[in-house]
């Protein structure tokens, strides 16, 4: 099977907080470290199950420019076969739809049966997934927590849907799947694995070389455009309960009580 | 604005979503002139009774009605929907599960702008919309402009427009299946199989009074014991928050959660709990939440009614010890 | 001289003289043994290198003290008197068995210089040995039959018993000495009958009681019994030979060479591969040991010198809290699958699948390296060395379980395991009194001592208190000292045992940079794991202390002097951190700074002190692991400090302070127990001169 694995770089937030830089353009990167999202790592360690499994190979790719290479070498060394970044200055400010379109140009270059996408980002959209599922007229599905390859044609897919329930689909092939966290148990990558990736080539694409017009994409080709970063007002929120421990406690059982919050 | 505001309606079992009015309201923040019509889906008896409680909040209701859409498979629904909505129409989605899986591609066939999970709507100008987002697991939140003169496909996220009871409205209900089935099912590239549904845990907390939820907060999964002494002296059961899940200290059945389960207690303790949109969205009834929280900017002190800043592993014991004190 | 008896080497039955007997026997006896031999040293051939020909006269003496002094056999008192006895017996009893083969083809055969009185004196002891080693085998058997003791007892999962072989075993040697008793005793009984003069016997000893008791019985029994004991003992003793090797018995044979080529330098951990230096690791095909092969030579010998007494499991403190990891059965199970891989008959069987198999991933990463396992051992077996180099192979192949993988990215990523940033490493100044301020070394800011914080005391909220507490305490002491700040990575220790190599060879690189950089003199640290590191992880940084060492120093030398204890009434007790304890035989200059404290009254948790402490449940990286486990070490630790009548533990480790502070919150004992770390101790109580006011 050869399957595509779409991958973004993203910071780790997970201990330290992302903060509005001064004049709200961005986040403040000075202090944050990046390293393949989450969600895509997942996404790249079921391909890498599945094509043990069956066969074939594993290409990531990515939409962005040199500070990318280090998270497709790093799937590369995870296990992924090939790697390719598709950069070029007309691809900046892309939105979701221009992401897809540059990914719908690469993925026409060969004939693949599988796409992978984590099932969003940092920015919470899980949109480009869907996008070039309809770009390539292909079935889709999200949230996938669970796939079975039945035969060359066709997969089953489980869904997570709310209710810790699971929503079970048999999936035509080629498709579209976006990829939730908690479906399998991502391998390891240490120093020494990256080492040994470190002088692969990494193609670059261009739009000349996906054959894509510089207007349709980039921020010019952009419907949806962000406009600032900002910290909400935020508001009353809590009573925040005040004083020394033994006081807060007397207060809390107070407000229990009256809650109906003890049997 | 001229164009047409649609909302997609998600049912279950003959009764609409809460989605369902927070789209009205959504749709009315948008455009408060706007014509709103509900999308909806479905077969039979449960399909006419959702329409029948819609038409009092929306202008129109356009149902499709087939025995193909018992259970919805968003890729069948996404070709019928292309051929009953205007290409210049503004589509309001819930951002959850259903929502995630229809939208995206529903945009790129109606060729319109996608804004996906927003949660505030600031005005049209010149045919932009300005919209509010969150980023990094609402850490900080974005103004976006969204050009929607030629249409648009928006998420909407679940919780974030109140739900609008008014029922002002005296729609109709526009039948639009023979339109929607035009020259037949498309081909069904992905088939919907069945529902898996989650093991029942030993604990049903959908029907719980007072919950007692912890989170990432607990460190350990030791700690958890001084959890279960809580509930215990409150008369009250455990739930939780999906890391601790993923950690495997819990059973899925005490999520809460978008992805878990809908609790309505009367009152809920958020312990260690960060407070992010997908957990808070299991919450529902507005019961009272006391949050514990060593982080005084935790987002949780936003939907909680009261707050203490402190180490739930320092503060816990000595509550539960006063509490089995108080009760002698 | 008339012989009373016909010996065997003259003797006929059915016309077949005997002779041949005593030439076929040990000429069988040995060829077999010599073919299994060779065939146990086949994988040992292929194994990875393993240098242990070096400082020869200090493995002599410690073969001497550990191997032939037996000196760690006491430490189970009754085993070790019996397993003295019978070691002791062997040994004397050696020179006997060389003359009683040598006897049955040479009549009245005696060993060179054994003809006169040396001769007679050895006679003598010979008997004693024999009749005490009777007496030890007896006792022995009573052990395994009726006492059971439990760490001899094999769990379900690792199969049956194994009593029947201890048993066996000690039949053949109960059968051996009594051979020789009869063989000899009839043989003085019919001199004795004849009025010749008997070999000297030692009164009351086995050999004497068999003469007299046969004193009066005919001479054809007496010849009967000469020459059936004689080949009893032959075959006897060529099928115990020959079954030494096949079990726990090896270790009869190798238990003096597997000591005299033990791993000399504890702390240490192996590199990737002998011979293969850093700058060389890139070229490596593999890490770590993925199939038995990829052993080194020693640990094979380790596996087979392996004599099953559990004392290793006894005093794990994973196997203590129903970790899946017991030491002695990695060794069991890897020697069974030697043994199975190279059989007697067959050929080799390659390939076979080994770990998550013959070892299980959760045995191999449960192991908190504390070192009480080899502490124990009287064959000197390691565990650490190989569990590492397991871990390796598993990194390698990206196996590692899911709850370490974030702290690891985090190491690599932030230097520290909790991801927080490099900027705010030096934070925990911020809340030192004015008169305390820590240098942060660079160009301009110079000292003459670094202390390494390390990433714990930098970051976690409460170990913070201990760092704060070092640095007014080495400002009291008048101590120049500054510390990297920003620039400190973590000094990677843990991360070397978890089998990170690479990954741990860049924190180390980098630190060492920044430490050189500094130009000190001396380093000091509060932490156990940073002192082990740097004191033996490390090469060509400044000598490194740890604070207790300093602190030691500096209250005999009067730089600080310290006032009567706060609370006379409470009972403290001193827990050793493995990694100053065991692993750097630092257990008593603690002891002497708590001490110095007037007043103090401290007890010892006497069973399980100093090289018997008990893991507090393990640091590093250990602490973001979720093992799978009946109870949490830290428990186990903290009840024990409860029963020596303590209601203060004093720890001299940050990750001892965490296990045991959460430990006595989980037990409920909060308020009836604290803990505190030596340095706060410290702090609390010294007088305070013109340095620091508290």
């Amino acid at each position: 099977m050869e399957i595509l694995v779409c991958i973004k770089r993203a910071p780790d937030t997970s201990e330290n907080e992302i903060e509005v830089n001064r004049d709200g353009t961005d986040i403040e990167r000075d202090d944050l470290v990046y390293s393949v999202n989450e969600w895509d790592n997942y996404a790249v360690e079921e391909a890498i199950q599945i094509r043990d499994k069956m066969g074939g190979s594993v290409t990531v790719v990515s939409v962005g420019d040199e500070d990318d290479e280090e998270v497709i070498r790093r799937e590369m060394a995870m296990g992924a076969d090939h790697g390719i970044l598709l950069s070029d200055e007309p691809f900046k400010g892309s939105d979701g739809r221009g992401i897809s379109a540059i990914l719908k140009a690469e993925v026409e270059k060969k004939k693949y049966d599988l796409i992978l996408t984590g099932a969003q980002a940092d920015d919470g959209a899980g949109q480009v997934g869907g996008m070039l599922a309809a770009m390539l007229d292909w079935p889709y599905a999200s949230l996938v927590n669970f796939i079975d390859v039945v035969d060359d044609k066709k997969i089953k897919v489980g869904r997570e849907i709310a209710g810790g329930n699971q929503e079970m689909h048999e999936i035509n092939l080629p498709c579209v799947l976006s990829i939730q966290t908690g479906i399998n148990e991502p391998r390891y990558v240490g120093i020494r694995g990256i080492r040994k990736v470190a002088s692969l080539e990494i193609p670059v694409h261009t739009a000349a070389d996906l054959g894509i017009a510089p207007e349709s994409v980039g921020e010019s080709g952009a419907r949806t455009k962000r406009l600032d970063y900002f910290v909400p007002d935020l508001g009353e929120g809590a009573e925040i309960l005040e004083g020394s421990t033994e006081e807060i406690t007397d207060k809390l059982l107070e407000l229990l009580k009256a809650k109906g919050g003890i049997k | 604005m001229t164009q047409q505001v649609f909302a997609y309606i998600i049912h279950k079992a003959g009764v609409a979503d809460d989605t369902a009015l927070e789209m009205i309201a959504a749709a009315r923040k948008l455009d408060p002139d706007a014509s709103v019509a509900a999308v909806i889906a479905g077969d039979g008896t449960e399909l006419d009774s959702v329409c029948n409680e819609l038409v009092s909040s929306f202008n129109e209701v356009w149902k499709i009605d087939n025995e193909a859409l018992a259970y919805v498979n968003a890729e069948v629904l996404r070709s019928l929907l292309v051929r009953i909505l205007p290409t210049d129409g503004i589509v309001l989605v819930p951002h959850e599960h259903f929502g995630m899986d229809l939208a995206p591609g529903l945009s790129i066939k109606l060729d319109a702008a996608y804004l996906p999970d927003a949660v505030d709507f600031d005005g049209v100008e010149d045919g932009n919309l300005k919209a509010v987002r969150e980023e990094y697991t609402g850490q900080v939140s974005t103004h976006v402009h969204c050009d929607i003169s030629q249409g648009a496909v928006i998420t909407v996220r679940p919780g974030s427009f109140k739900a609008d009871e008014s029922k002002s409205a005296a729609g109709k209900i526009v039948d639009k299946t023979a339109e929607a089935m035009e020259g037949a099912l498309p081909a069904g590239a992905r088939r919907f199989l069945e529902i898996v549904e989650a093991e029942v845990g030993d604990v049903d907390i959908t029907k719980s009074d007072i919950l007692v939820s912890v989170g990432r907060g607990i460190e350990d999964e030791d700690n958890l014991e001084i959890i279960f002494d809580l509930a215990k002296a409150m008369g009250a059961d455990v739930s939780c928050s999906r890391p601790i899940v993923d950690a495997k200290w819990l059973e899925k059945s005490r999520q809460v959660g978008t992805s878990g389960q809908t609790v309505k207690p009367k009152v809920y303790m958020a312990l260690g709990i960060s407070g992010a949109f997908q957990h808070v969205g299991g919450i529902k009834g507005a019961p009272f939440i006391i949050a514990i929280n060593k982080n005084p900017k935790a987002p949780i002190f936003q939907v909680a009614d009261v707050g203490i800043v402190d180490d739930i592993l320092d503060f816990i014991p000595e509550l539960t010890d006063r509490i089995n004190e108080m009760k002698g | 001289m008339e012989a009373a008896l016909i010996s065997p080497a003259k003797a006929t039955v059915l016309g077949i003289p005997t002779v041949i007997f005593s030439l076929v026997i040990p000429l069988v006896g040995i060829g077999i043994f010599a073919y299994i031999i060779a065939l146990r040293l086949k994988p040992l051939v292929k194994a990875s290198p393993d240098p242990r020909l070096g400082r020869l006269p200090d493995r002599f003496l410690k073969m001497l003290k550990y191997a032939v002094g037996q000196y760690r056999h006491p430490r189970y008192k009754d085993a070790g008197i019996i397993h003295i006895l019978l070691f002791a017996g062997f040994m004397i009893l050696s020179l006997r068995s060389i003359t009683l083969v040598l006897l049955g083809i040479s009549d009245g055969y005696l060993l060179p210089g054994m003809d006169g009185t040396l001769g007679h004196i050895y006679a003598i002891l010979k008997d004693y040995a024999g009749t005490f080693i009777l007496a030890a085998c007896l006792a022995a058997m009573y052990r395994r039959i009726i006492i059971k003791p439990e760490r001899y007892a094999v769990p379900a999962k690792y199969g049956k018993e194994h009593t029947w072989e201890a048993l066996l075993v000690l039949m053949l040697i109960m059968g051996l000495v009594t051979c020789d008793i009869i063989f000899e005793g009839s043989l003085a009984a019919a001199q004795i009958q004849s009025g010749l003069e008997p070999e000297v016997m030692g009164p009351m000893s086995g050999t004497w009681l068999a003469a007299h008791t046969l004193r009066f019985a005919p001479v054809d029994l007496l010849q009967n019994l000469h020459l059936g004991a004689y080949f009893s003992h032959e075959l006897i003793f060529f099928f115990f030979l020959c079954f030494l090797p096949m079990g726990k018995h090896f270790h009869v044979i190798t238990s003096l060479p597997n000591v005299f080529l033990m791993k000399l330098d504890k702390g240490t951990i192996k590199p990737v591969q002998w011979g293969v230096d850093d700058d060389q690791l890139d070229e490596l095909e593999s890490f770590g040991v993925k199939k038995f092969e990829d052993f080194t030579w020693k640990h094979m010998l380790d596996f087979y010198s392996c004599a099953d007494c559990g004392r290793c499991s006894d005093n794990c403190p994973a196997n203590a809290v129903g970790r899946p990891l017991s030491p002695r059965f990695i060794s069991i199970k890897c020697r069974d699958y030697s043994f199975k891989s190279y059989p007697l008959k067959d050929k080799p069987v390659d390939g076979q699948p080994f770990i998550g198999n013959v070892l299980e991933e959760d045995e191999i990463w449960s192991c908190t390296t504390c070192g009480a396992c080899e502490e124990e051992c009287p064959l000197f077996i390691e565990y650490i060395d190989k569990i590492v180099d397991v871990r390796r192979g598993l990194v390698d192949d990206g196996l590692v379980p899911q709850s370490l993988q974030k702290p690891l990215n985090a190491l690599e990523k932030r230097g520290n395991p909790y991801g927080k940033m490099e900027k705010k490493r030096a934070d925990w100044t911020k809340d030192l009194p004015e008169d305390v301020t820590v240098k942060i070394l660079k160009k301009k800011e110079t000292a003459d001592t670094l202390y390494f914080v390390d990433s714990i005391t930098s970051y976690d909220d409460r170990i913070q208190e201990i760092g704060r507490a070092t640095a007014r305490v080495l400002t009291e002491a008048g101590i120049d000292f500054g510390i990297l700040g920003p620039a400190e990575r973590d000094s990677g220790h843990e991360v070397r045992r978890f089998g990170e190599e690479m990954l741990f060879q860049d924190l180390r690189d980098r630190n060492t940079d920044a430490i050189v950089n500094t130009g000190v003199d001396h380093i000091v640290t509060a932490d156990p794991h940073t002192f082990n590191a740097l004191k033996h992880d490390y090469k060509d940084v400044p000598p490194v202390a740890h604070i207790s060492q300093t602190l030691t120093q500096c209250i005999k030398s009067g730089k600080l002097r310290l006032k009567p204890v706060e609370d006379p009434s409470k009972i403290y007790t001193y827990h050793d951190p493995c990694y100053l304890g065991r692993h750097n035989n630092l257990y008593d200059d603690p002891r002497v700074v708590i001490d110095a404290i007037p007043g103090i009254h401290r007890v010892e948790m006497a069973a399980n002190c100093r090289d018997r402490s008990f893991c507090c449940g393990g640091g590093g990286l250990m602490l973001f692991y979720e093992p799978i486990e009946e109870k949490r070490m830290g428990q186990v630790r903290v009840e024990m400090a409860k029963a020596a009548g303590a209601d203060v533990i004093v720890t001299a480790c940050p990750f001892c302070m965490v296990n045991i502070e959460d430990a006595i919150k989980t037990s409920g004992l909060e308020g009836e127990m604290d803990a505190i770390d030596l340095v706060e101790l410290i702090d609390r109580h010294m007088i305070p001169t013109n340095n620091v006011s508290i």
